[in-house]
C-alpha cells in the first residue's frame, strides 16, 4: 500500500513536470523558460527522494540533496548569463541593489 | 568571534549528520572542509549574525510555525485561484519597510515570496516592490511586516501601540493601514 | 495502531503534495502573465515540496535519513524564493510588463527615500 502511495505521488510530480515542460517550451519570454526550469529542477529533487523510498537505496538521498543545492547556483548563473552575456562581470544594472 | 564560533560549530554538526560515517580519515576530511570553509568565508567577509542560529532564540521556532499555516492558507487561496484565473487581480504594491538589522529585511523579504501570491520583486534600502496575485495576498503583507518586527523582540504581535512604535516614519496610523489596503481599493 | 494511523497520515500527505504539484502545474499554463505564473510556480515549490517530505519523514522515522530529508527541506525552501525573487528581479529590469488589474499602481523602480 506505502509503495503504491509512492508511485502515485511520484506520478503526480512527473505531471508536474510535464506541465512545466510545456510550458517551458510555450515561452514567450525568456524568463518564462528560467521560472520553468526552475519548477523542473525542484521537483526532480522530490521524484530523487521519492525513488529512494521506492527502491530502498537509502544512499540516494545524498542526491537529491546535492541536487537542490546545485539546481540553485544554475538557476542563478543561467539568469547571470542571460542578463550580461557574460559569467565573469558584474552587471551594471544591479548596483544599487541591497 | 562569536559569529565564527557559531558557523564552524554548525558546520561540524552539518558534517556529522550528512556523512554519517565515523571512522578518523573520514572526520579528519571533514575538519579540513570546515576549516577551509571557515577561511574562505573569513576571507569573503560574508560572516554575520545569520550565522548565529540563537539571535532570536525561542522566537524563531514560533515564527516558524506562524510562516507554516500562512503556507498552507495561501497556498489554498492560490489553488483556488488556478481554478478559475478570471478572478484574480494582479496588482503591485509599494511599501515602506524599517528593520532593526538587514537579517529582518531578508526574511522579510523571504517569507513574502514563500507565501504564494506575493512575489518580493525588489528590495531596497527603505522599502520593497510585491507583485500581489489579489487583494486578499496584498493584505497578508501587514501582518508579516508586524510579525518580523515581533520576531527581531520590537514589540508584541498584535498590539496597537506596539503597532505604532515603528511606524512613525510614514506618518499616522490610520494612514499606514490605508497604504496597506490601497491594492483591495484600487481593484473594486 | 499508533503506525497505522502514522501511515496514513503519511500517505495523506504524499498525495496532497502530488495534488498541489499538479495544482501548480496547470496554474503553470493557464495564468496570463510572467508575473501571475511566478505565484503558481510558488505553489509547486512550497506546499508541494512541504507536504511531500514530511510524509517521507513520516515513512522513515526518527534516523539519520529523516534529518537529510528535513536538510533537503531547508535547502529547499531557503533557496526556492531567492530564485524566485531573482527571476522576478531580472524580468523587472529587462522591462517585462505585467498585466494588472485596473487603476493599480504601475510597476517601476522604487525610490530610496533618505
Amino acid at each position: 500500500m506505502t509503495t503504491t502511495v509512492l508511485v502515485l505521488a511520484t506520478l503526480a510530480v512527473f505531471a508536474t513536470m510535464g506541465l512545466a515542460l510545456v510550458r517551458a517550451l510555450k515561452g514567450p519570454t525568456i524568463y518564462d523558460r528560467i521560472l520553468a526550469v526552475n519548477v523542473f529542477g525542484t521537483k526532480t529533487v522530490l521524484i530523487v527522494a521519492l525513488i529512494t523510498f521506492i527502491t530502498g537505496h537509502f544512499d540516494l538521498i545524498d542526491i537529491a540533496l546535492v541536487y537542490a543545492l546545485i539546481n540553485f547556483i544554475a538557476i542563478a548563473t543561467i539568469l547571470k548569463l542571460v542578463k550580461t552575456r557574460n559569467l565573469a562581470s558584474a552587471s551594471p544594472d544591479d548596483a544599487g541593489d541591497v | 568571534m562569536r559569529d565564527t564560533i557559531f558557523l564552524i560549530l554548525l558546520l561540524a554538526l552539518l558534517w556529522l549528520a550528512i556523512s554519517g560515517l565515523y571512522k578518523a580519515p573520514i572526520l579528519l576530511l571533514g575538519l579540513a572542509s570546515v576549516v577551509l570553509v571557515t577561511w574562505l568565508v573569513i576571507r569573503m567577509r560574508i560572516i554575520g549574525e545569520e550565522h548565529n542560529p540563537t539571535v532570536f532564540a525561542w522566537r524563531l521556532p514560533r515564527f516558524w510555525l506562524w510562516a507554516l499555516r500562512e503556507i498552507v492558507v495561501s497556498n489554498i487561496h492560490v489553488a483556488r485561484l488556478v481554478f478559475r484565473p478570471e478572478r484574480i487581480s494582479p496588482r503591485i504594491v509599494y511599501q515602506n519597510v524599517q528593520f532593526k538589522r538587514p537579517l529582518g529585511k531578508v526574511i522579510y523579504g523571504n517569507t513574502c515570496t514563500l507565501t504564494p501570491g506575493t512575489v518580493t520583486v525588489q528590495l531596497t534600502r527603505t522599502g520593497t516592490v510585491i507583485h500581489a496575485l489579489d487583494a486578499k495576498s496584498a493584505e497578508s503583507l501587514g501582518q508579516l511586516e508586524r510579525k518580523v518586527h515581533w520576531l527581531e523582540g520590537e514589540s508584541e504581535p498584535v498590539t496597537p501601540e506596539n503597532g505604532r512604535q515603528h511606524r512613525q516614519h510614514t506618518g499616522q496610523a490610520d494612514r499606514e493601514d490605508k497604504r496597506q489596503t490601497h491594492g483591495r481599493e484600487a481593484g473594486q | 495502531m499508533f503506525e497505522t494511523i502514522i501511515d496514513i497520515v503519511s500517505w495523506l500527505l504524499l498525495l496532497a503534495g502530488g495534488a498541489f504539484g499538479i495544482i501548480g502545474g496547470i496554474g503553470l499554463l493557464r495564468f496570463p502573465d510572467f508575473y501571475s505564473r511566478l505565484h503558481a510556480a510558488g505553489l509547486t515549490e512550497t506546499l508541494c515540496a512541504i507536504c511531500i517530505i514530511f510524509g517521507l519523514v513520516l515513512q522513515a522515522g526518527v534516523s539519520l535519513l529523516a534529518l537529510k530529508l528535513l536538510l533537503i527541506l531547508l535547502f529547499l525552501l531557503f533557496t526556492a524564493p531567492t530564485a524566485t525573487h531573482a527571476v522576478a528581479r531580472s524580468a523587472m529590469i529587462d522591462e517585462v510588463d505585467p498585466i494588472l488589474s485596473d487603476d493599480s499602481p504601475r510597476l517601476v523602480e522604487f525610490e530610496d527615500r533618505p
